[in-house]
């Protein structure tokens, strides 16, 4: 289908869903104590943007995210490369990482908060536990599905351990790697979010926190619309550097000469 | 352009594999995997400067003794040694021409061909000019920066022949290099690596299930036996003079009839290895 029809249809489905629920709430047949009207969440959300002391959330949650995010994909691309590669700590670690994995990464932060605190780095934790896991399984995936013939052959070319791992190992983990670092993102914000709506004083789980307190609908759905967003433009800062880190790769539009 | 550069040069007559010094040397090589045991007692010297062409039925194990020369399977038994030192590992004096796309598909041609040297320390400035050279010497002149999906894949098996040969190895191993290729990209690109091979004559052992391809390329062919504990057994010295074109000397009668000794040979381990499934 052609672009301008397919966005135009974006926009005919977004001015129903927005414009029907605005309609029922002025009708008065959606209740608008739980379900506010779209302006009110839109003012919220103006009035937060023009307020610098929204800023301060926003900086902090993006620190706590972003904290998260590289320790956690450090840890998890380590690990799943090490355990990639020997298949016998693979094997004797396999219990314990599924063990680990299974328990639900919320019920760990009232212990994060025992042991680090209110501020940051509880939040910090909650988003490494959470990253972890998705970028070490990938890595490690990545890393057993090198292709063996490549591998052979670099080791004909007289490639040594670090320079195996250098030109071969990391470059065909790098997708699967770079993949799990779309969805860790998502991760990390959700870590983030939920260390601060359990015990903060400042990000955009407290201020949804603060909210829901109040019984004040519109600040969180105000809150949940500025954290889709805050999402959506730190997977478009991932998918430029995707674009450039993994030049390689086969697109649609180039055909082998 | 293959076949004039063919013509052209004027070679010496093959040295007989008994002059020239043994380069590589198989002794009671046994390869095993398990209790499967895929080769057996294989005893081969290949001279420098020999083409060998190693023939055999599909799943007798003539990769594995590649892999062996190569450094990448230890022999359960027996010795291999390439100028009379032993094999230990992988990233010796060795090229070798894998039958499936064994290029980095990450890295463009030229990085590629830079590979090898890139492993022994060259310096960068001399290992780029040394990748360009070779890779204008298969033809490559101005695909430097392409991926191995951007090329077609007659043009991914000329950079993995400038890959394979940069360093200069002793020996070059061929595990049925071009049997992916169209018949006459194959024809054009079995012509190339005669040229190369010609302007520095090095051993080389090739497996090829290709009777033609074998008698075409070869100095000698060798059969083995089907699988398994498969072993060599004939020999056949392809006399034919040099340089060859692939494609003509198919129609050439000294061709022909050696092609019928070895395919009488060769022939009862193929019914032999069909029987077996």
């Amino acid at each position: 289908m052609h672009a301008n029809s397919v966005r135009l249809i974006q926009l005919v489905i977004l001015v129903v869903v927005v414009g029907g629920w605005q309609m029922g709430v002025s009708a008065g047949v959606i209740d608008r104590f739980f379900f506010p009207p779209p302006f009110e969440i839109g003012a919220q959300i103006i009035r937060w943007i023009t307020d610098t002391s929204f800023y301060k959330h926003v900086g902090i949650t993006l620190t706590e995210t972003v904290l998260g995010y590289v320790i956690g994909t450090a840890l998890g691309v380590t690990a799943g490369v090490w355990l990639g590669l020997s298949r016998t700590s693979a094997r004797i670690l396999d219990p314990f990482i599924k063990g680990l994995n299974a328990i639900p990464r919320v019920v760990l932060a009232p212990i994060f908060v025992l042991w680090l605190g209110l501020g940051l780095w509880s939040k910090v934790a909650l988003a490494v536990t959470l990253v972890f896991f998705v970028t070490f399984f990938n890595a490690m995936q990545g890393v057993r599905e090198v292709n063996p013939v490549v591998l052979a052959n670099a080791r004909v070319l007289g490639a040594r351990k670090g320079e195996l791992l250098r030109h071969v190992y990391f470059p065909a983990a790098a997708s699967w790697i770079l993949s799990s670092l779309r969805t860790s993102v998502g991760f990390a914000v959700v870590g983030a979010i939920i260390g601060e709506y359990l015990g903060s004083s400042a990000g955009l789980g407290y201020l949804i926190a603060q909210a829901e307190g109040n019984f004040d609908a519109v600040g969180v759905f105000a809150g949940i619309i500025i954290l889709a967003i805050f999402v959506l433009i730190i997977d478009q800062i991932l998918d430029a550097a995707e674009r450039r880190l993994i030049t390689w790769r086969p697109n649609t539009e180039e055909r082998p000469a | 352009m293959a076949l004039s550069a063919v013509k052209k040069i004027d070679y010496p007559q093959v040295p007989s594999a008994a002059a020239a010094k043994p380069m590589v040397a198989l002794q009671g090589v046994q390869m095993a995997f398990g209790d499967f045991v895929a080769v057996d007692d294989v005893n081969l010297t290949v001279a420098d400067g020999e083409f060998l062409a190693i023939v055999g039925p599909t799943g007798c194990g003539k990769s594995t003794i590649l892999n062996a020369i190569a450094g990448l399977l230890k022999p359960a038994k027996g010795s291999v040694t390439i100028d009379g030192a032993p094999v230990k590992g992988a990233g010796g004096d060795i090229g070798y021409l894998f039958q499936q796309d064994a290029l980095l598909p990450w890295k463009t041609s030229i990085e590629n061909v830079e590979l090898g040297l890139m492993f022994r320390g060259v310096g960068k400035a001399e290992r780029h000019e040394k990748a360009k050279g070779w890779l204008a010497k298969v033809g490559l002149k101005g695909f430097e920066d392409r991926y191995p999906h951007q090329l077609s894949g007659g043009q991914r098996k000329r950079v993995q022949m400038a890959q394979a040969l940069i360093t200069g190895p002793k020996v070059i191993l061929m595990d049925e290099p071009f049997s992916a290729l169209d018949i006459h990209t194959r024809h054009l690109m079995q012509n190339e690596l005669l040229r190369l091979w010609q302007e520095e004559r090095r051993a080389v052992v090739m497996i090829t299930h290709d009777l033609e391809e074998a008698i075409a390329l070869g100095d000698r062919v060798v059969v083995l036996a089907s699988g398994p504990r498969s072993r060599v057994i004939d020999s056949f010295p392809v006399d034919l003079s040099r340089p060859r074109d692939v494609a003509e000397i198919k129609l050439d009668p000294q061709f022909l009839e050696l092609y019928k000794n070895i395919w009488a040979s060769l022939r009862g381990e193929v019914e032999k290895s069909y029987a077996r499934k």
